[in-house]
């Protein structure tokens, strides 16, 4: 349904759809994470990591394949996960969220630092091509990405929704409620949070890798601290119960902020604020809330 | 008989803290043991190191003959000992039966970084197991109720069943009925005892209700100021000058100051 709406959505749709189908892939690395206690100000630690993975990939090796790209910025934001899960793994609550934003803001201070990849200006990215096929217009390149985005985002929630049927996702509420018990039940608290980490690191760095193809150039801001927030901002509107809702969250975040930013350009940060708010008010568990109680509903209905 | 569980020279210091001391215990299999005396006799330091919870300063323990001295928890769990707390260490925003499916699944999940993520949590197999146990500890009333809110004894009961859900074979229970009102705790321990009958589990329990000890245990343990005082039947026990003197008599006291 999403992928014959692209094909007749008019061009801006398409590439906000699939920006925001991209970060949402990051917010469900955020759910995953959140759904055991835990939040982190950096996520976009290895979404940059992912996307500067794909751009140095086009420059250095001149491979344009985005399937082999997306793959690539996936395992480099993977790897990067499993050498810093070691330490993050050791921390809990404020701890862990602040060491994530310090480690995303040292990756960022060290891109400002580096002329030869652009400094704060970043560098473009060479026009992808698909399994051989190279797309002859701008239209048909963004249609072709966002479908490459939808599928990726397809295989990510089936991925997840394992997951969190598997014994090892299933102990995150108790990790959140009682990490002693846990522990005396025979498992691994510290390895359990690792492989969260590591899952949350390879998904928002092949989102990353996606937003790149996509915006066909990188800079330093993909690291910084704000993209971070706007990942945890999602993951507030959408709540850790349903991972549809971190995929319908980030459509609708980004609509807001373009409308916002179209509507009322000096504005926008206060429309975003006051959604948030009322999110927090009223939906505390956020929209992925109304998607399990309609789910229930029609589930409780005699069939 | 052989040994299931063996103590030898076990020493527990903090600092300048003497926690434990010279313990020597040998645990037949089978064998339902209870631990006696005052609080900071070091009966939990006891049981914290042998279920890895705190690492002995000098001495070690022996499970089934294998030395398990200073591994860490969540091996000796692995390898058959559980444990309950004095406070029930329960999942409290999951259902009663979602705790005992966590715990089910957690001891049939193959080992390893990939076991567990691999295996669904809500097997036919884990189910059956978790309704099995919530009705052999007589919980099944509370089966679909938030731990948050359930009564303290069931808590206990809940603490319990999970700790026996990967089949141990020596089950530690730390003050099984602390916390629960006089009339509850016999009704409690009848449950707990002849739950743990059926699965052939050695049973170590700690209590300070004399009555207790004395109508559940084949054998108790009196602790004093870190090191057993006195060890054999339940009457031979509680009959022992010293144990009058400093266990028995200090509970009396202790009640006393409890009713002030």
């Amino acid at each position: 349904m999403a992928a014959v709406a692209g094909a007749l959505a008019p061009d801006w749709i398409v590439s906000l759809a699939t920006i925001a189908f991209a970060n949402a892939l990051a917010v469900l690395g955020l759910v995953v994470m959140w759904r055991a206690g835990l939040i982190s100000f950096g996520q976009a630690l290895y979404y940059c990591v992912g996307a500067y993975a794909v751009a140095l990939t086009g420059r250095w090796a001149g491979i344009t394949d985005a399937f082999i790209l997306v793959l690539l910025g996936g395992v480099a934001s993977w790897l990067i996960a499993a050498i810093v899960g070691f330490l993050l793994a050791r921390y809990r609550e404020i701890f862990f969220a602040m060491l994530s934003l310090a480690l995303s803001m040292i990756l960022y201070g060290g891109l400002v630092k580096t002329e030869s990849l652009g400094s704060t200006d970043g560098f473009s990215i060479s026009t992808p091509t698909f399994a051989g096929y190279a797309p002859h217009s701008a239209a048909m390149l963004q249609l072709s990405l966002y479908w490459l985005t939808l599928l990726v985002c397809f295989l990510a929630a089936l991925g997840v929704g394992a997951y969190f049927r598997s014994v090892a996702g299933s102990l995150a509420a108790p990790i959140r409620d009682n990490e002693i018990r846990v522990e005396f039940l025979g498992a691994s608290v510290t390895r359990l949070i690792h492989v969260k980490v590591m899952i949350a690191g390879l998904l928002a760095g092949i989102g990353g890798a996606l937003a790149a193809l996509a915006i066909g150039h990188v800079d330093p801001n993909m690291a910084y601290w704000t993209t971070s927030g706007g990942f945890v901002f999602v993951t507030v509107l959408a709540g850790s119960s349903s991972v549809a809702a971190a995929f319908i969250g980030s459509l609708l975040f980004e609509s807001l902020r373009s409308a916002a930013f179209d509507l009322m350009p000096g504005l926008w940060q206060i429309t975003l604020g006051s959604v948030l708010l009322v999110t927090i008010m009223f939906l505390p568990e956020g929209l992925g809330s109304i998607l399990v109680r309609l789910r229930r509903r029609s589930s409780a209905k005699p069939s | 008989m052989t040994d299931i569980l063996v103590a030898e020279n076990l020493e527990k210091t903090f600092g300048s803290l003497v926690a434990a001391r010279d313990i020597n215990v040998r645990v037949p299999a089978g064998q339902t043991v209870g631990v006696i005396g005052a609080n900071g006799a070091g009966k939990t330091t006891f049981i914290n190191m042998i279920t890895g919870h705190l690492r002995p300063t000098r001495g070690r323990i022996l499970f089934e003959g294998t030395d398990i001295t200073g591994q860490p928890s969540r091996a000796i769990t692995r390898l058959g000992i559980a444990r309950s707390f004095q406070v029930a260490q329960i999942f409290p925003s999951l259902t009663a039966f979602e705790n005992l499916c966590v715990a089910c699944a957690v001891a049939h999940a193959p080992q390893g970084l990939f076991g567990p993520l691999l295996t669904p949590v809500q097997s036919p197999a884990v189910i059956a197991e978790a309704q099995a146990a919530i009705e052999l500890f007589q919980i099944a009333r509370y089966r679909d109720v938030p731990a948050s809110v359930i009564p303290q004894g069931v808590r206990k009961l809940l603490d319990i069943a999970m700790a026996i859900a990967g089949s141990p074979r020596l089950l530690l229970l730390d003050e099984p009925t602390s916390g629960i009102s006089i009339e509850e705790k016999f009704d409690l321990m009848t449950v707990v005892m002849s739950a743990l009958k059926t699965r052939n589990i050695t049973v170590l329990f700690v209590e300070h209700d004399m009555e207790i000890v004395e109508r559940f245990s084949d054998r108790v343990l009196a602790f004093y100021d870190g090191t057993v005082i006195a060890d054999g039947t339940p009457a031979n026990t509680l009959a022992d000058a010293r144990v009058q003197e400093l266990i028995s008599g200090t509970k009396l006291k202790h009640k006393a100051a409890a009713h002030a």
